[in-house]
């Protein structure tokens, strides 16, 4: 059985063997879909059978599938497996979908099932290790800032696009901890509300926060460090 | 506000509230003692607006590159669920 392990590839690997998105279509024979299209408009395709609407979606919702099945299983393969297996029942229960939450809200929920119950390992709480937005080191003894704190809208701004530094902070993602991992993913690249992620994930809104907290504290500092590089 | 004074937080103090600021989950007084602290702190403020382009940032990054290998895998899966 041909596997979707392809898909999430290693940043290592992106740069050769892979086209840009937008390339795979241009070269399609096919009718092409805008990368744009919205998940709405995709399941109606999807619906009728439209390979490519799968394709989209599966493209779109592989990188976040694959980091929050990571927390629950104890190696990559296995988190591919949930992937797949949850797209498989996407594909053969999609009339199940009734539009009650939004479409990867519904993804999400299957996924996360089916890598728990695929899984041999949670971690529910955050850890109690002691936590530092920032190092400790850039503050003096009174708990004030050694250094100016550089504002990066001012003269960097032309420097944050998500073009460049969107490679970083998906690596940096990678190394969070899992559940800081699948706070950010979901608060913060798919932009599901505080109380959706609670819900999904089953932790308590104060857990939920620490969570996002440490997270983002630590792709704040990565882009810090990178941008004092460039 | 003289008997506020003994509690005003200090920069190693606030970036640690940032998320609860963030998420309004601060108290009333916490989060006027935070802004107080920002209005008169630009290194703190300037580390606010760094966590808020953090997750503008993060909202914005691109789904990974589809290679024509796994697209061709995807469509197989496809059919065969479909066809199942």
């Amino acid at each position: 059985m041909p596997r979707i392990r392809r898909l999430g590839l290693r940043p290592e690997e992106r740069s050769e063997r892979a086209p840009h998105f937008d390339d795979v279509f241009r070269d399609s024979p096919r009718p092409t879909l805008r990368v744009v299209d919205t998940d709405l408009e995709l399941l109606t395709r999807l619906r009728d059978g439209d390979e490519e609407a799968f394709v989209v979606l599966v493209a779109r919702y592989q990188q976040p599938m694959l980091q929050l099945a990571r927390a629950y299983v104890p190696s990559r393969a296995v988190a591919e497996e949930a992937v797949q297996d949850t797209w498989m029942g996407v594909v053969k229960g999609i009339e199940r979908f009734e539009g009650r939450s939004a479409f990867k809200t519904w993804l999400f929920r299957i996924l996360i099932n089916r890598a728990r119950s695929a899984g041999v390992r949670e971690h529910r709480h955050a850890s109690r290790e002691p936590h530092h937005a920032v190092d400790p080191i850039q503050f003096d003894s009174n708990g004030q800032w050694a250094n100016p704190v550089e504002r990066w809208t001012e003269d960097s701004e032309d420097r944050l696009e998500a073009r460049t530094w969107g490679p970083i902070l998906q690596s940096g993602l990678e190394d969070l901890p899992p559940r800081q991992r699948q706070v950010v993913v979901l608060r913060d690249m798919e932009e599901l509300s505080s109380d959706e992620v609670c819900e999904l994930l089953d932790i308590s809104t104060g857990n939920q926060r620490v969570l996002l907290h440490r997270g983002r504290t630590r792709l704040r500092e990565i882009l810090e460090t990178q941008i004092a590089k460039a | 506000m003289l008997s506020m004074r003994g509690k005003d937080i200090v920069c190693q103090e606030a970036v640690e509230l940032v998320t609860d600021y963030l998420e309004g989950t601060l108290s009333r007084r916490g989060r006027r003692q935070f802004e107080a602290h920002l209005r008169a702190c630009p290194n703190c403020a300037a580390y606010l607006e760094q966590i808020r382009m953090t997750i503008e940032l993060t909202g914005t990054i691109e789904p990974n590159d589809l290679t024509p290998e796994a697209r061709a895998d995807l469509t197989e899966l496809y059919r065969r669920w479909r066809s199942d």
